[in-house]
């Protein structure tokens, strides 16, 4: 078992691990949080199978504007005060 | 390995689509589906051994063994089209909260 | 009850899936695919219309498709048509994201956390940086990974830092929306000049020069300089539009 074969188990277990809490857990923001972090992982997944063009746009996009996107919607939730 | 995983993903995805009552985290779930088949379709394309598809000094001459570079195209355009959708959804939530004060679908009234 | 019919039908299609994918013509083994068999050699050896022969890098001079990135190759010369299609899903959802929530009027959205003022000033210095390499990135798409959407995103990342470290900083969204359209139409009006002084529509018009260098490849970065500086003003348009609300 190679160093690259033990990375690409850990990744893929992280990835599902992280899928079952974001949808399952009870605040927004965290599930926000986590969606952000499975793209990150995904980045890794991209760059395990040689493929580096498809890994820069997915960083790029899923790191600054689908979550700043979100965040964005859940600020205007704060606004008149619920609790979310 | 990474290839089941990007299947586990996509029936995450489409398991929460179908259930959640939420209306952001419907909006999770799609992207969730979309992050496992853009990896699966990039999965289809990979060679053991292969190298990235690009002419560089290093590897230099076109008999040597390229992963496909063909997924990897169809994807750069999938990755893209996929934000799109994502920002009209969450401008169409941004609207629904405005107008019947929650995010669940359970509590929206008539109006 | 709604939940269990849910499972059991996401279930069968993840059965359905691997099943289809031990060991057929179309999905064979993960790691195992054979490219020469597969239409990508020929993407790859540059010879869909006849062939060149072996393609060293700095020394073969025009070939059918010139960039050293091949992916840059297929996305903007050999499927340029499903590019245009892209570009004008991206204009759509702009479209409706600013057909629901703008209008006439606005002002910033009011938050009860307002930034200090070492933050404003000095995230300016921050903003060249991600400017420099996002249109670094846009120019060089036909030599490094990348090409035009990632430099695109990166230039409306760097309006986002701005947004967010200053409290009252509004862009000039005018002068967003005439770049955004001069830079589309652009891309179309050189397709249609390849339909009329060339054979077909988006034809690479310029010679493609030695494989490799700065000025080569033809057309492509010039295509790929007008598509990043489309969608990164059309990402700060979006952007612009969910922090803004109506009022004076």
């Amino acid at each position: 078992m190679t160093l690259i074969s033990i990375v690409e188990i850990v990744i893929s277990v992280l990835l599902v691990v992280l899928a079952f809490l974001a949808i399952n857990s009870k605040s927004l923001i965290k599930a926000v949080m986590f969606l952000s972090s499975l793209s990150m992982l995904a980045v890794i997944g991209f760059v395990l199978m040689k493929a580096p063009d498809v890994a820069v746009t997915e960083a790029v996009i899923g790191s600054g504007l689908v979550t700043s996107l979100f965040v964005f919607t859940l600020l205007a939730v704060r606004k008149v005060g619920n609790k979310i | 390995m990474l290839q089941y995983a990007a299947i586990v993903l996509l029936m995450l995805g489409l398991y929460g689509l179908l259930t959640q009552r939420n209306i952001i985290k419907i909006i999770i779930s799609l992207n969730i589906l979309e992050i496992g088949l853009n990896l699966f379709i990039v999965s289809v394309g990979f060679v053991d051994g292969g190298l990235a598809p690009i002419f560089t000094s290093v590897n230099n001459s076109s008999n040597l063994v390229f992963v496909d570079p063909l997924p990897q195209a169809l994807v750069l355009t999938a990755i893209v089209i996929g934000v799109g959708t994502t920002a009209l959804g969450l401008a169409l939530a941004k609207n629904i909260y405005q107008k019947y004060g929650t995010f669940e679908i359970d509590e929206m009234g008539e109006e | 009850m709604k939940n269990i019919l849910a499972l059991v039908f996401t279930l069968f299609l993840g059965f359905m899936i691997i099943t289809a994918l031990s060991n057929n013509d179309a999905f064979p083994k993960y790691g195992e695919t054979d490219v020469i068999t597969r239409v990508s050699q020929k993407y790859l050896d540059r010879s869909v219309n006849g062939n060149p022969g072996e393609i060293v890098f700095r020394e073969a001079t025009d070939l059918e498709s010139g960039p050293a990135n091949t992916v840059t190759a297929i996305v903007a010369d050999y499927r340029s048509f499903d590019t245009l299609g892209e570009v004008t899903v991206l204009f759509i959802s702009s479209l409706g994201v600013a057909l629901l929530l703008g209008g006439t009027k606005q002002r910033r959205i009011e938050l009860d956390f307002h930034p200090n003022f070492m933050l404003r000033v000095g995230s300016r210095a921050l903003f060249g940086i991600i400017l420099m390499t996002g249109i670094y990135i846009s120019i060089h798409g036909h030599l490094t990974p990348g090409g035009g959407f990632p430099g695109g995103t990166m230039i409306a990342s760097s309006m986002l830092l701005l947004y967010l470290a200053d409290d009252e900083f509004r862009a000039k969204i005018k002068g967003f929306k005439i770049l955004e359209s001069a830079a589309g139409s652009a891309y179309v009006i050189i397709g249609l000049l390849g339909l009329l002084l060339g054979s077909y529509f988006l034809e690479n018009l310029l010679n493609n020069g030695v494989l490799g260098d700065l000025f080569s490849a033809g057309m492509i970065p010039i295509i790929y300089v007008l598509i990043g500086l489309k969608v990164g003003s059309e990402i700060s348009g979006v952007i612009d539009n969910f922090l803004t609300e109506e009022g004076v």
